[in-house]
């Protein structure tokens, strides 16, 4: 029993930490440290960084492109890129389309998509959720119909995360309202350029536009965009479900909004001192941060057994409900830590580029204006991705068997 | 990285869950819990034969050698089966007390006794002023011709009736709280002058107030160098916490095991209640309670031996919060689950919960240790 990494996996984080100073750009590293808004071109910038070392499909294996690693490096991958302040991966993508089409697709829709997902030029977006179908997702009601060589689909997708960046979105549709609920669903590309599809924005609780509506009216959509099998969708989407679940934990997110919490404590004085050695909040951080220790070793115990066994088991449940509820303490401490200055509400302050009216004294440090902003969005964690009562659902079920 | 046991200590785990399970059940537990010792001497012979008493003693003095990690993989059926005997004040705690001292020939001699099984002994070091303070130490040992005189009060001392030996910790110089000018004897339980105010606490474990009336120790007795046993006393307390994490997760799967069974088969309004989600939920919290617990008495194992203090203390600080965190929410809601006959003497379940109440007590409870891990870190 150790819990250090090996030799190998060591020196495999200095070469990803290698990379990340040398290829990841400041500005946009300072922004994701200090918890500004990244845009469609800060993103797309690092996956074409990523793509020319060889890294633009993590998680993939070298027949598809991927740079093979096993879950452990992935780990450590996505660990020193987010303490670096690398862009989050999107997804939908790399994460989530790939793996279904490497598993699921023909050979042409394979060559059509993936080299283009690797290489940053195709954004995509999920067409999962529906108004009526959340945590019982089966019960979408989105209608496909074969009219010659074309799905002709309407319906309503939501909570469909930066569609308004995408050129492509995976969408689960009815194609047999008459079959049992999973039995009749199947999963399509959809170029989100065809007529007939509408972007609508939807403003969140911070202010920010995030999410959509995304409205199908007689969208045609060929054949050879279908995965699989005509009504067999469920299965390739709850194979997607399954790798949404690596690396839910988030710790290196965590450990590095833990930092960021601890440099503002540091700032902030009470009495005269650092907030920082108030001794109740002092106690607030330390618990926060042993409870993040826990789920770490918790996360290397899990990766650890998936060495011997892969498949991401139930157990990936126990990290996501650890890990959102930790990373929203760390945000609502943030916002506590700046007392009255988490109250000024300017949306635009969230973005990088905001200074402050050059006519007035700043009100507040400069850092507080996210936090309030910040920790609302972060109540999105125990919600998405299955809510947590549903990973209860799945430990209950799967785990201890009730 | 690497979580799995060797196949060495996974044996040395089943040597010992093979034995309580077929010799510590709930009824024999409850007898000895009834008796006048508190604690069964034939089992205490038993775990001698099985090897269990020399695990962390030095080969030179007859054991066998092996560290904190054999002692997690056999602490969790301890706990689980509810050990009365003193082998976490023994075997564990005051083993690590002596080991650090096996060049002399007192604690040589001890040390094999200890792991023969031929002899108790147990640290009494936490004062009765001192909450879990380990550098409050006011007992005074003042050199007498030949002899120390040891004069003070040891509060709550576990197994101490139960010793042959009491590891005493007296000051030889210094005030109350000096990390120097402790020493540490060895003080025949029979020694005139020592008192013994014994009795059971809360969850049936046995532990006494140890009072110390101008008792007289010749020289050879001081373990280690006049004023400079404090270390090797926290190492030891430290090694000791990271068995009692362990001793501890065995419960807490206990618990869960057993109120999964009950919800499994206790029917009410026509059905298992472990079909009603209020339910599955708050057992599905449990079992998270309990991996974050499993994987901190990981880390309490592989780091109580460190040898840079302060990143040994953080992580058994850090161990320690949530073991004891873990520990009360499971026992709790196993009690909760349970209903009624939760609240019974009758049913282990008590027993468990009442085990882990303890264990929240001991060794400094999770505040004590949030203040130190936070202490630990600031500015890091």
């Amino acid at each position: 029993m150790r819990l250090e990494f090996t030799d190998e996996e060591l020196s495999f984080r200095e070469e990803v930490r290698r990379f990340l100073r040398e290829r990841l750009d400041p500005n946009i590293s300072e922004k994701v440290l200090n918890g500004y808004e990244l845009g469609r071109g800060d993103y797309l910038a690092w996956q074409r960084s990523l793509h020319e070392r060889g890294w633009g499909g993590i998680g993939w294996p070298v027949e598809f492109g991927g740079p093979g690693w096993n879950s452990v490096q992935q780990y450590i991958f996505e660990e020193e890129s987010a303490l670096a302040g690398a862009p989050r991966l999107i997804p939908f993508g790399v994460k989530m389309v790939a793996p279904v089409l490497m598993t699921f697709g023909s050979a042409a829709q394979q060559q059509r998509f993936l080299p283009k997902i690797s290489a940053g030029e195709d954004w995509w977006c999920q067409g999962y959720s529906e108004p009526g179908a959340g945590s019982d997702l089966a019960s979408l009601k989105t209608r496909a119909v074969l009219d010659g060589d074309c799905y002709v689909v309407n319906g309503q997708k939501t909570w469909n995360t930066m569609g308004q960046y995408a050129d492509w979105i995976f969408c689960l549709v009815r194609t047999d309202p008459l079959a049992k609920q999973q039995s009749g669903i199947t999963f399509l590309l959809i170029d989100m350029k065809s007529p007939g599809i509408t972007v609508r924005p939807i403003t969140l609780l911070d202010g920010g536009h995030e999410v959509n509506e995304v409205w199908f009216e007689n969208v045609r959509v060929p054949v050879e965009n279908r995965i699989g099998d005509e009504n067999r969708g469920w299965t390739y989407a709850k194979f997607l479900l399954g790798h949404e679940r690596t690396n839910i934990a988030g710790v290196g997110i965590a450990k590095r909004e833990l930092a960021r919490l601890k440099r503002i404590a540091a700032r902030e004085r009470a009495h005269g001192r650092p907030l920082l050695e108030d001794p109740l909040f002092a106690a607030q951080i330390a618990q926060v941060e042993i409870e993040l220790w826990a789920l770490e070793i918790t996360n290397l115990r899990v990766l650890s057994a998936e060495r011997r066994s892969p498949a991401a088991g139930p157990e990936a449940s126990i990290l996501k409900i650890r890990g959102t509820e930790i990373q929203q303490s760390i945000s609502e401490l943030m916002m506590r830590a700046v007392g009255p200055y988490a109250l000024p509400f300017r949306p635009e302050a969230i973005e990088a580029g905001w200074q402050f009216d050059p006519t007035h004294e700043p009100a507040g440090p400069r850092y507080a204006s996210t936090l309030a902003a910040a920790y609302f969005n972060q109540r999105k964690l125990s919600i998405f991705g299955g809510s947590n009562e549903i990973q209860k659902n799945i430990i209950s079920k799967l785990i201890i068997g009730l | 990285m690497n979580f799995e046991f060797s196949d060495e200590q996974r044996q040395l785990h089943d040597v010992v869950e093979r034995y309580l399970g077929e010799q510590y059940g709930f009824d024999r537990y409850q007898s000895i819990k009834r008796s006048e010792a508190g604690w069964d001497a034939s089992v205490w012979r038993a775990l001698a034969d099985l090897g269990v008493l020399a695990i962390t003693v030095p080969a030179a003095q007859g054991g066998l050698g092996f560290g904190p990690v054999e002692t997690l993989a056999m602490m969790g059926d301890c706990g689980r089966s509810l050990l009365l005997e003193p082998l976490l004040g023994s075997a564990v705690i005051a083993t690590a007390a002596l080991r650090k001292f096996a060049g002399e020939t007192a604690a040589a001699e001890l040390l094999t006794a200890l792991a023969t099984g031929e002899k108790i002994a147990v640290l009494a070091h936490h004062e009765s002023d001192a909450r879990f303070e380990n550098r409050r130490v006011s007992t005074t040992a003042r050199r007498i011709g030949a002899n120390y005189r040891l004069d003070g009060h040891k509060g709550v001392v576990l197994h101490a009736a139960a010793a042959d030996v009491l590891l005493v910790s007296a000051r030889t110089s210094g005030e109350a709280d000096d990390a120097d000018g402790v020493s540490m004897f060895l003080v025949p339980r029979s020694a005139p002058g020592l008192v013994l105010d014994a009795y059971p606490i809360v969850d049936g474990r046995r532990a006494a107030d140890v009072y110390l009336k101008g008792v007289e120790v010749p020289a050879a007795s001081r373990v280690g160098s006049e004023g400079h046993a404090l270390g090797a006393i926290e190492a030891a307390l430290d090694i000791g916490l990271a068995a009692l994490c362990a001793d501890a997760v065995g419960v807490m799967q206990a618990l869960l095991d057993a109120t999964v069974d009950y919800v499994r088969q206790r029917q009410q309004f026509g059905q298992p209640i472990g079909r009603f989600q209020a339910l599955q939920h708050r057992i599905a919290d449990m079992l998270v309670h309990l991996e974050q617990a499993r994987s901190m008495s990981y880390l309490a194992a592989l780091r109580c031996t460190d040898e840079n203090v302060d990143e040994r203390r953080r992580a058994l600080s850090a161990a320690k919060v949530v073991i004891g965190q873990s520990g009360r929410f499971i026992g709790q809601q196993a009690v909760q689950l349970h209903g009624g006959i939760g609240m019974t003497d009758e049913l282990k379940v008590s027993h468990w919960f009442k085990r882990l109440t303890a264990d929240q007590l001991m060794f400094g409870d999770s505040d004590t240790h949030l203040q130190r891990y936070a202490a630990l870190t600031r500015g890091r």
